[in-house]
C-alpha cells in the first residue's frame, strides 16, 4: 500500500502522512461501518484522498503542489493485482536511485522495501538510530529535489538500473555475512533481508543477472552454519564440514545459475554463482573441479576484470597445477602494487609458501597480512596460522605449525563485492 | 514504540511578543495542531510554564531552589508523547508539530528521542 501510495503521491513522506491517516480512519470506522470489501483498495483510496487534505491548504500557498492536487483528483482506482507489484519495483528503483550515495540506497531499501525499523537498521548497520534516521531523511528529500519519478526504468536503461539495485543487495548480503560476529546479539538478519530482497527482485524483474545475485546469495548462505567455529572463528571452506552445508539451497542456487548461465546474458555475478556452485557441490576441496573453476575465473575476467579475480584466478590454477605456478602468478600480482594493502594478497602468498615449505617466506607474508587485517575474525585466523609455523629462523619471530592454508575462498567473495560497490558508487 | 517530543521556544523573545501577535501565533499553531492530532499518532500532549522548581540531592536530603541556575534562552515549553513505528516514522509526525514549521525567529526546535513507560531501566 505504501509502495502504491508513493507511486501515486510521488512522495516519501506524503506517502507516509497519508497512510498513516488512512489508518487512523480506518480504526475510527471499520468498527461501526464492518471492514470493506477490499481493506487494501479502501486504505490507498482513503490515503489518495488524505493526501489531498493534507496538500490542498498547503497548495494555496505553494503553486508547484496545486499541479499534483490536480493530477491526484484524476487518479483512478483500484488497480489490478500485477500493478500493485510493479508498485513495489518502482519502489525498489526508487531506492536504489542513482541520485542517492550508495550507503543511503541500502538504509532507505532496508526501510521502505524491507520494512525495517530505523532502529533495526541503526543495529544492524552498527551505527546509531539518529544517524540512519538522518540518512533516511536526507535521501527523501533528495528524492524530491532530484524529482525521481516513480517508474519501472526502460528498456534502455534497466540493465543500469538493475545493475544498482544488485549491487544495494550484494552489499546488504555482504553486511550480513561479514558481521556474524558483531557484538550485539540480536541483530536482524541481513543476509536473509538480501536474499528476500533478491527473490522480490527476480520475481518483479526476472533478467539473468538479477537470477544470478540470488543464486550467489543462496549458495554462500548455505554455507554459513559451516563457515563459524564455536568460538566465532573462520572456518575456511577446505576446513567446512561439508555435511551441515544446507543442501536445498544449494540445489536451487545451482538450478539458478545453470538459468541464467542458458540465458547467454549473464554476468558477473552468475559467473560468481557459477564458481560457489562448482565449490558446493565437490564432496571436499580436493575433488573440487578446479578445471572448471579456473575457466570460470577466465570468463569472470573478462566480465568485470579486477586484481582481486585475478589472485582468485591464480589460487585456483595452484589448486589445478601446483603451488609454484600459483605463486608465481600471486608474486606478479603484488609486484604490480595494486594489491599491496590488501591483506588477502599477502595471506594467499603466505598460504602457497608454505605449502611448498617455505616457511620463512609464509611468515613474513602472514606477518603483512595481519597488519592490514581489520576483521577480528580475519585477524585471528591469520594469527593463528602464524602460530602453528612455528619460530622462525629470526629471533622473536611467533610460533608454528603446518597444515591447512589461508586460500580464504570465504573471505575472497565478499572482498570482491567490496570492490565491485566501491568502483559502482 | 513511543516518542518524547520537547518543543523548545527562547523565553524572552515571545515575551516580547505583543498580545495581538500571539493570538496570531496561537492561531497559526492551531491548524498544524489539528494535522498532528490527525496522525492518531498522539499519545498526549502538554505545555509547561516557563518557571520552575529544582530539587538535588545533598547529603541524601533534597534541597529546593527556584530555577533557572544556568541562564538558557531556550527552555521546554510544550511536550508530546508520540507513537511511531520507529524513529523515522516520528521524525515524520513530529515534522508537524508547529515548533518544526514555524517560530524559527522565537527560538523555536524539537527534541526528539525515544520514550520508555517503564522508569530505570
Amino acid at each position: 500500500m505504501l509502495a502504491t501510495l508513493i507511486r501515486l503521491l510521488g512522495d516519501f513522506d506524503l506517502a507516509e502522512d497519508a497512510l498513516a491517516a488512512a489508518f487512523a480512519a480506518a480504526l475510527e470506522s471499520w468498527p461501526d461501518r464492518g471492514e470493506p470489501a477490499n481493506p487494501r483498495a479502501w486504505l490507498v483510496s482513503t490515503g489518495r484522498h488524505k493526501a489531498l487534505d493534507l496538500l490542498r491548504p498547503r497548495a494555496r500557498l505553494d503553486a508547484s503542489l496545486r499541479r499534483l492536487v490536480e493530477r491526484l483528483d484524476r487518479v483512478v482506482e483500484p488497480r489490478e493485482a500485477d500493478e500493485i507489484e510493479d508498485d513495489r519495483l518502482c519502489l525498489v528503483f526508487a531506492c536504489c536511485s542513482p541520485a542517492l550515495a550508495r550507503e543511503v540506497q541500502v538504509a532507505l531499501t532496508l526501510r521502505e522495501v524491507c520494512g525495517l525499523t530505523t532502529e533495526e537498521i541503526a543495529r544492524a548497520l552498527l551505527s546509531s538510530a539518529p544517524t540512519i534516521a538522518q540518512r533516511i531523511v536526507r535521501a527523501k528529500a533528495r528524492l524530491r529535489e532530484e524529482r525521481v519519478t516513480y517508474q519501472v526504468p526502460s528498456r534502455a536503461e534497466l540493465p543500469a538500473r538493475l545493475e544498482g539495485v544488485l549491487s544495494v543487495i550484494y552489499l546488504v548480503f555482504n553486511e550480513g555475512y561479514l558481521a556474524s560476529s558483531g557484538p550485539e546479539l540480536v541483530r536482524v538478519d541481513l543476509s536473509s533481508e538480501a536474499i528476500r530482497l533478491a527473490r522480490l527482485v527476480v520475481e518483479l524483474c526476472p533478467e539473468p543477472e538479477a537470477e544470478g545475485l540470488l543464486a550467489l546469495l543462496l549458495l554462500h548462505d548455505a554455507r554459513r552454519a559451516a563457515r563459524t567455529g564455536p568460538d566465532g572463528e573462520l572456518v575456511l571452506i577446505e576446513d567446512q564440514d561439508r555435511s551441515s552445508w544446507n543442501r536445498a539451497q544449494i540445489v536451487e542456487g545451482g538450478q539458478r545459475v545453470a538459468r541464467a548461465i542458458s540465458s547467454r546474458r549473464f554476468g558477473a555475478y552468475t559467473l560468481q554463482a557459477a564458481i560457489a556452485a562448482v565449490h558446493a557441490e565437490a564432496p571436499d576441496e580436493a575433488a573440487t573441479d578446479w578445471e572448471e573453476i579456473v575457466a570460470l575465473y577466465d570468463l569472470l575476467l573478462v566480465a568485470a576484470p579486477s586484481p582481486v579475480v585475478e589472485l582468485n584466478r591464480a589460487m585456483a590454477i595452484a589448486m589445478r597445477d601446483r603451488p609454484e605456478r600459483g605463486l608465481e602468478l600471486v608474486e606478479g600480482l603484488l609486484a604490480r602494487g595494486e594489491l599491496g594493502d590488501y591483506h588477502l594478497a599477502h595471506a594467499a602468498r603466505a598460504d602457497l609458501c608454505r605449502r611448498l615449505g617455505r616457511r620463512d617466506d609464509a611468515r613474513a607474508s602472514y606477518g603483512r597480512a595481519l597488519e592490514l587485517a581489520r576483521q577480528e575474525p580475519e585477524r585471528r585466523l591469520l594469527e593463528r596460522r602464524l602460530r602453528e609455523l612455528g619460530p622462525g629462523s629470526e629471533p622473536r619471530q611467533p610460533p608454528a605449525g603446518l597444515e591447512a592454508g589461508l586460500s580464504a575462498n570465504e573471505m575472497r567473495v565478499q572482498r570482491d563485492g567490496e570492490r565491485r560497490s566501491g568502483d559502482g558508487a | 514504540m513511543k516518542y518524547l517530543c520537547l518543543a523548545y521556544g527562547d523565553q524572552k523573545k515571545m515575551e516580547k511578543l505583543t498580545k495581538e501577535q500571539f493570538a496570531e501565533l496561537v492561531a497559526r499553531c492551531k491548524t498544524y495542531d489539528a494535522e498532528l492530532q490527525a496522525t492518531g499518532q498522539v499519545v498526549s500532549t502538554g505545555s509547561l510554564e516557563w518557571d520552575y522548581v529544582a530539587l538535588r540531592p545533598n547529603g541524601g536530603k533534597p534541597i529546593v531552589s527556584d530555577g533557572p541556575f544556568v541562564e538558557t534562552k531556550e527552555k521546554v515549553g510544550g511536550v508530546i508523547v508520540i507513537e511511531a513505528r520507529d524513529l523515522n516514522d516520528a521524525i515524520r509526525v513530529a515534522s508537524l508539530h508547529p515548533a518544526a514549521r514555524m517560530g524559527e525567529q522565537l527560538g523555536w526546535w524539537i527534541e526528539l528521542r525515544p520514550y520508555a513507560d517503564a522508569c530505570h531501566q
